[in-house]
């Protein structure tokens, strides 16, 4: 269906290809994931597939990419509509009209179908999504599952062969990501339509992938496979296959329930012990927020909530998405609104005091890192929070060394990755040295690596006495990092203890390692890992 | 579409066009609100009754009150509003600074600035009488109610449902104007965001520097979005077109060209007092027929159909002919010598009558507020 002929991707200016000598075929029906770590290409892969690359985007294609027959040398994207549907990774970013069934409706007005056909294609649609109910919704009034499902579906009614989804639940907590994956599950075994997905939350994909296909980047060509072959040897693997290996598991388990069968041996090699954190010292508290109310006008956000950090904790908000984090986040810090209810953070209200002071005191780094630069250089922001701050001149920019090393002084801050802008945000946050600090989803658009990087920071931030907070829906990214997790539901604190505790008895919130070794207390690799070290 | 598809439509469509329009999106066709308001605002443009004026506001603000639903655009009558007093207040002003109507019975009698040669003809300051600040008064009120038109068809007339109902040909021009439309609302959300963000950072500068940092993160922001709304676009088949030969391209275009200029010198003999109507008609009519014929060559350019397109049914008809009744009934009235008393005489001054033809016209268009349907959102 869709067949890549050593296609090889140069962007203007740019010194090296993105994708080099790419042979690959996807058949008809396959649900086929491409992994791979920050930009090694993933995007560049999917966008080539309906000409997006390099039709839009300008660049150099080398080689041929063939979709249900037609070359994309000669069917640019518009022409390529009926046979290809693009779902990106912000639904909402896509949206043309305002209203669920006119967005649905759009790809089919565009190549001019008759008016019965739409109306029957959209009533299938939203029959088949789930979201009959939201046909006369208006889109921005929609949840973060509910937008994605209309992208999937204004793609699906001009009848696509091939759907091309990016990171379609990289924004979702886990609920709403069962909800679109299901959706998914059910064309692909139902209509047979060809997916390709890209996806950094191979936890949540990899059990229904038909095949992987790993770039492995730095232009050395894909590797594609059987799921349990290809990710066996890749940096980019779920936790359930980093334990299968672990373990010896041939092949690797890609589901829970397949790993659970073949982890009986282990839980057993396993019995008895205990994952070895260290009890964290006792110390003051630092922060502590009392019946904190943030109203956004008839709506509570937050409700009452009652939160005391000690210093050097490493505490993870979790809940659905909406269920109040980011504005309990910004009610802490002070910046953001609070209707009642008090906060003290190391002695002071944050909000009484001056935003320089404030800083000092509580930092938050917010959910787009990039609403807090504005420099043209990173060179320039690194001093411009120098002097914010009073530092000594280079402050920043060695805190920023000490995160990620060797970035380009001279780069604009929109052209670092994900990872690398998240780190430059950090370092202008950390460099006021804030006694509490504060993050709001900070794992979007990180790979594993990235991740595993990022919590080993904030785990050394935090042995030096800092209160690090976190709101995340990433539920293996908090049992790497959390030492404690703190359960929001509709603005209520509705669970609050150590992670070990409140992570694993919850069924949507238990890392795959806690799911596959239940009722044993284990969350991540790396503890068992570490304990199965200690072992004869 | 597949054979399917196809065999499928033509064996539904007959039963379909005998069905009547499909529930489900109520309200009125956006275009008929614009043909009332445009019609009610005709008939304010060529009086300067204050009766009458106040008569035409008090029908449009009865029939946006009882009609309006509960939308963002919903709310533009009352800007609409303010706007008008303050063309009132600006009107008046602009008199009494630089007077313009003689009359005997002065007011004020401010110090007149003495200006050089050159400026001869202009006034600064000196006597204020009563005859042109009523003069001044009549005309701020004439633009007033006039905005009050526009703003009551920008508040009843959804105007996307506007825009979706424009002609295939003009497509392309609509969708930029959506696409317009929601990017000012996403570049509020976003300012806000980065202004919090960066209150993150405890930076009190302020001035050009400040609004520099403003701007540079949102105005990305915008560009970033702008060009995922594009490749989104493109890739559900936006600006997919048919091939047209030259000849009726060029055509098109003279059609278009022609009818447009024939529209625009038509609706100013319309709209100015002083023009002569007799020939403004039939220029209107000549160029918009001209102009229609062009938009439908030009739409063979565009291979596009319509998902439940608004219908133009017999609530539609009595709206749009409620609003062009009124300003057929103001245009007869000053055809059949009712002229003095569409524009009260000021010099000397004299007590405004209401015109009964007029008026009668006027109160029909409150037709709406009865027969329309109410938009369900």
């Amino acid at each position: 269906m869709i067949r890549f002929e050593d296609v090889t991707v140069t962007y203007a200016g740019a010194a090296a290809p993105v994708l080099r000598d790419v042979d690959l075929t996807v058949p008809e029906g396959e649900l086929c994931v491409v992994v791979g770590r920050t930009g090694s290409g993933k995007s560049t892969l999917l966008r080539a597939v309906n000409g997006l690359v390099p039709h839009f985007t300008g660049g150099r294609l080398r080689g041929r990419v063939l979709v249900g027959g037609r070359d994309t040398r000669t069917h640019p994207p518009r022409e390529l509509a009926d046979v290809v549907g693009l779902v990106g990774q912000d639904p909402v970013a896509g949206f043309v009209s305002d209203v669920v069934e006119d967005e649905l409706a759009y790809a089919m007005e565009s190549l001019g179908l008759p008016e019965a056909v739409m109306r029957r294609r959209v009533e299938e649609t939203l029959d088949l999504l789930g979201i009959a109910e939201l046909r006369t919704r208006a889109l921005p009034t929609l949840s973060g599952g509910q937008q994605q499902r209309v992208a999937i579906g204004a793609a699906l009614t001009a009848q696509p062969s091939v759907l091309v989804l990016d990171e379609p639940t990289s924004a979702l907590d886990p609920g709403a990501a069962e909800e679109v994956l299901a959706a998914l599950h059910r064309l692909v075994h139902d209509l047979g339509v060809t997916v390709l997905i890209a996806e950094h939350r191979l936890e949540r994909v990899a059990q229904f992938a038909d095949r992987i296909v790993w770039l492995p980047g730095g232009g050395e060509p894909p590797v594609a496979g059987a799921p349990a072959d290809v990710l066996a040897g890749s940096p980019v693997a779920p936790p359930v296959v980093r334990l299968g290996r672990l373990a010896g598991w041939r092949p690797p388990a890609l589901s829970v329930r397949d790993a659970r069968r073949l982890a009986a041996p282990l839980r057993d090699r396993l019995a008895g012990l205990v994952p070895d954190g260290p009890a964290p010292p006792p110390s003051a508290v630092v922060l502590d927020a009392r019946g904190v109310v943030v109203r956004y006008q008839a709506v509570e956000a937050v409700r009452a909530a009652d939160l005391r950090v000690l210093a050097g904790e490493r505490v993870a908000i979790m809940g659905r998405n909406g269920s109040g984090k980011s504005s309990l986040l910004w009610a802490l810090q002070g910046t953001g609104r609070r209707h009642a209810g008090e906060v003290l953070a190391a002695g002071e209200d944050p909000a009484l005091l001056k935003p320089a002071q404030r800083r000092r005191v509580v930092g938050l780094v917010p959910q787009q890192p990039a609403d807090l630069l504005y420099a043209e250089t990173v060179d320039d922001e690194c001093a411009q929070a120098d002097r914010e701050t009073a530092s000594d001149p280079g402050a920043t920019r060695a805190m920023l060394d000490g995160l990620v090393a060797g970035i380009d002084g001279a780069t604009h801050p929109r052209d670092l990755s994900e990872g690398q802008r998240l780190a430059l945000a950090l370092a202008v946050t950390l460099v006021a040295a804030p006694r509490v600090l504060l993050l709001d989803e900070p794992t979007r658009g990180l790979d594993y690596p990235g991740k595993a990087a990022l919590a080993r920071r904030l785990r050394e931030l935090a042995n030096g006495g800092t209160a690090v907070l976190l709101a995340t829906h990433d539920v293996e990214f908090a049992a790497e990092y959390a030492a404690r997790v703190v359960l929001l539901a509709g603005g209520e604190v509705i669970a609050d203890g150590p992670a070990a505790e409140v992570v694993t008895s919850s069924p949507v919130f238990a890392p795959q390692v806690a799911k596959v070794l239940a009722p044993q207390p284990w969350l991540t690799v790396e503890q068992v890992e570490h304990a199965l070290a200690g072992l004869p | 579409m597949t054979e399917h598809d196809r065999r499928a439509a033509t064996a539904i469509r007959p039963r379909r066009r005998s069905s009547p329009r499909p529930a489900g999106r109520g309200g009125l066709h956006p275009a008929a609100w614009w043909l009332w308001a445009l019609g009610l605002g005709t008939a304010a443009s060529r009086t300067t009754n204050p009766l009458l004026l106040g008569l035409i506001a008090v029908v449009t603000g009865y029939v946006v009150a009882s009609r309006r639903t509960d939308t963002p655009w919903a709310r533009s009558y009352v800007v609409f509003l303010r706007l008008g007093l303050v063309v009132i207040a600006i009107r008046t002003l602009l008199h009494v600074v630089f007077g313009g109507v003689g009359g005997t019975t002065v007011l004020v009698d401010l110090p007149q600035m003495p200006l050089p040669r050159w400026a001869a003809g202009v006034r600064l300051g000196g006597p204020v009488t009563a005859e042109g600040l009523v003069t001044a008064l009549y005309d701020g009120l004439r633009l007033a109610v006039l905005l009050g038109c526009v703003g009551a068809a920008n508040a009843l007339a959804n105007p996307k449902r506007l825009l979706r109902s424009l002609p295939a040909a003009l497509y392309e021009v609509s969708v930029a104007v959506v696409v317009a439309l929601t990017v000012a609302p996403q570049l509020i959300v976003s300012a806000g965001a980065v202004r919090r963000a960066q209150r993150l950072r405890g930076d009190a500068s302020r001035g050009p520097r400040a609004l520099r940092r403003l701007l540079v993160p949102v105005l990305t922001d915008a560009l970033d979005r702008s060009l995922a709304l594009a490749a989104a676009m493109d890739s559900r088949g936006y600006g997919r077109t048919g091939t047209v030969p030259a000849v009726i391209r060029r055509t098109t275009g003279a059609l278009l060209l022609t009818g447009l200029l024939g529209l625009c010198a038509g609706a100013y003999g319309l709209l100015d007092i002083g023009g002569p109507s007799m020939i403004a008609a039939p220029l209107l009519i000549g160029g918009a027929l001209l102009a229609g014929a062009g938009l439908l060559l030009a739409a063979r350019r565009v291979p596009r159909s319509r998902y439940r397109p608004d219908r133009w049914r017999a609530v539609e008809v009595l709206v749009a002919a409620s609003g062009l009744t009124a300003a057929a009934a103001v245009l007869a009235t000053g055809a059949l010598g009712g002229a003095a008393a569409l524009n009260p005489s000021t010099v000397p001054l004299a007590m405004p009558s209401l015109p009964v033809l007029a008026a009668a016209g006027v109160l029909v268009a409150l037709l709406p507020a009865f027969v329309a349907p109410v938009e369900t959102p």
